[in-house]
């Protein structure tokens, strides 16, 4: 089966301002999480879809579901965790409890600030994933990057070209995924803050996919006025 | 539902544009498109700027197929291949739909097909088989414009069709002469163009000449596919060698006002019919056609000069550069952007 995890647990720290999480303020005349969801809800090749939300939100999320995608029993909410890998890990461990993971069981997980997800980027996932067993959605960098240890002078400056800034969906074989998590070690554990780096600590190749420059996640204030201006634009 | 369309904002330059689309209808996902002449028209800026600036920004692209990624009334599954039709009715009329004032076509005047995904009543995409060349079928549009200018000929035409000719040694000549061809057998298809290597592809004609090299031939009806200010020649000579009563079916395309010898249209009692854009039936007929007839794949294939995989804006740019230097055929775009 092919399974998409959005990753909606996080409370937007960044965001300034707001009680609400960043994922349910209002782009155009739709939450951001529902736009993402619907670039989901569409792939047929997508059984089933599950959305990870801080607990207190489970139900919101439910209701916003039920308003702008009616009929469809493709979604389900569930509570995330407290960091990115425990939400991962929540959506791997209720796959397992409800559908069993076979060989070939695969899972999409996205960002839900990150409505501007292409079809394109989405199917390039799920090929990517079946043919290598792990793929990251990236685009190469275009700022220079620069090293800093003690974050006052610069230790080096990487050759540009071999960097690219990492999006989602990240995209994986679930088995081969969940047998890696159970190998961490608590320290190994402790310094992952991305699923990929789960297969790079363990030598496992991970596939790059084209992202788009528009594939942008909604961190700041400042990311949800540009992506209201740009969508009001393109609507002109 | 948010969707990504990349428009060209001004001759040459495209960009990316965030629109949104309802779930409503079929939504498709292009796989292979085709430049027409008109696109080209747009991209160069070689249409007059009062135009330019009141169409764009805009996505081109009208000639395309694609495949069904979702469907809201369940008559398409997720995969089915299909060719977009891109004149959209906005109301009844009395005429056809692709004549209609009330009618929106894509690539002019609104949206065309350079898009991450294309939301279209379902009666605006025509399944087509598995088995069908996919390059080829990217083209159906213009071959339904063909078929559609036919269909017309064969509802006016008064007069014997015992010998049809086709001014014109391009794309939309090359299609007009093998549709007349396969539909009217029994009669002789002459082809009437400038450049004699074009014209070496035409083998399924009965005959072909040169225009400065015809003597002593008449033709019961014409089909003009040469357009620009070379069809006044055409026209010229068209009406020089056709029977009384015959038919002209222009399809070319100019941008200056063409003069025509009227007075010999009048003498010889001839009836001229115009062609532009083609409606459903137009593409049903032409697959149907496709479908009894897969010999014709292999004609059509040879009109196929440029394939470009397009994966940037760089790559859509570099097959409109390519596709303007090419003399003659049709630039494919495998869509993977």
């Amino acid at each position: 089966m092919i399974f998409a995890a959005i990753l909606a647990g996080g409370i937007g720290s960044r965001m300034g301002g707001t009680d609400t999480p960043k994922q349910f303020l209002t782009l155009g005349d739709k939450p951001v999480i529902i736009h993402t969801i619907e670039k989901f809800v569409i792939n047929s090749n997508i059984d089933k879809i599950i959305v990870l939300t801080p607990e207190n939100y489970i139900t919101h999320t439910i209701h916003l579901i039920e308003k702008h995608i009616p009929k469809n029993d493709n979604i389900i909410v569930i509570e995330g965790g407290e960091t990115r890998n425990d939400t991962l890990m929540n959506s791997i461990i209720y796959i397992e409890e409800n559908f069993g993971i076979d060989d070939d069981s695969i899972i999409l997980t996205h960002d839900s600030v990150r409505p501007f997800v292409t079809h394109r980027i989405i199917e390039d996932n799920i090929e990517a994933a079946k043919r290598y067993g792990a793929c990251d959605t990236v685009i190469p960098a275009t700022d220079t990057i620069v090293e800093s240890i003690n974050g006052t002078t610069i230790e080096s400056i990487p050759v540009r070209d071999y960097y690219y800034q990492g999006q989602t969906p990240q995209s994986f074989n679930i088995k081969k995924l969940f047998n890696l998590i159970n190998s961490l070690t608590e320290e190994e554990s402790n310094i992952l803050t991305d699923a990929c780096k789960i297969f790079t600590l363990k030598d496992e190749d991970v596939y790059l996919v084209d992202g788009e420059v528009s594939n942008i996640k909604i961190t700041y204030p400042y990311d949800l006025k540009l992506a209201n201006t740009i969508l009001e634009d393109g609507n002109d | 539902m948010i969707n990504i369309v990349y428009r060209l904002q001004r001759p040459k330059f495209f960009e990316e544009a965030i629109d949104e689309i309802e779930l409503e209808g079929v939504v498709v996902r292009p796989t292979h498109l085709s430049i027409c002449q008109a696109d080209q028209r747009y991209y160069q800026g070689s249409r007059p700027a009062e135009i330019l600036d009141k169409k764009l920004p805009m996505a081109l692209i009208h000639e395309g197929i694609g495949e069904v990624v979702f469907d809201d009334s369940g008559e398409f599954k997720a995969g089915d291949k299909v060719v977009m039709i891109p004149n959209t009715p906005c109301g009844d009329d009395v005429c056809r739909a692709n004549y209609s004032y009330n009618s929106k076509f894509r690539g002019s005047g609104f949206d065309g097909f350079t898009s991450d995904l294309i939301c279209l009543p379902q009666d605006r995409v025509v399944k087509i088989p598995d088995e069908f060349n996919l390059n080829v079928s990217a083209f159906i549009e213009l071959i339904s414009v063909a078929y559609q200018g036919i269909s017309k000929f064969s509802e006016i035409a008064i007069t014997p069709k015992d010998c049809l000719g086709i001014w014109g040694d391009g794309n939309l000549g090359f299609i007009t002469a093998l549709l007349l061809k396969e539909l009217f057998p029994d009669s002789k298809v002459i082809v009437f163009g400038k450049h004699q290597d074009n014209l070496e592809l035409f083998s399924f004609a009965d005959e072909t000449y040169r225009i400065h090299d015809v003597k002593g031939i008449a033709i019961d009806h014409a089909f003009e596919c040469v357009g620009s200010s070379a069809s006044q020649t055409a026209i010229d000579q068209i009406i020089d060698l056709i029977n009384p009563q015959g038919t002209i079916n222009l399809f070319g395309v100019s941008e200056y006002p063409i003069p025509i010898n009227t007075r010999m249209v009048l003498e010889k009692g001839l009836t001229i019919q115009g062609n532009s854009r083609s409606e459903r039936e137009d593409f049903i007929g032409v697959v149907e056609t496709l479908k009894g007839n897969p010999q014709l794949f292999e004609y059509l294939e040879k009109l196929i000069t440029n394939i470009c995989e397009i994966t940037s804006l760089d790559d859509l740019k570099e097959a409109f550069d390519r596709d303007y230097i090419s003399k003659f055929g049709k630039t494919i775009l495998k869509w993977n952007k």
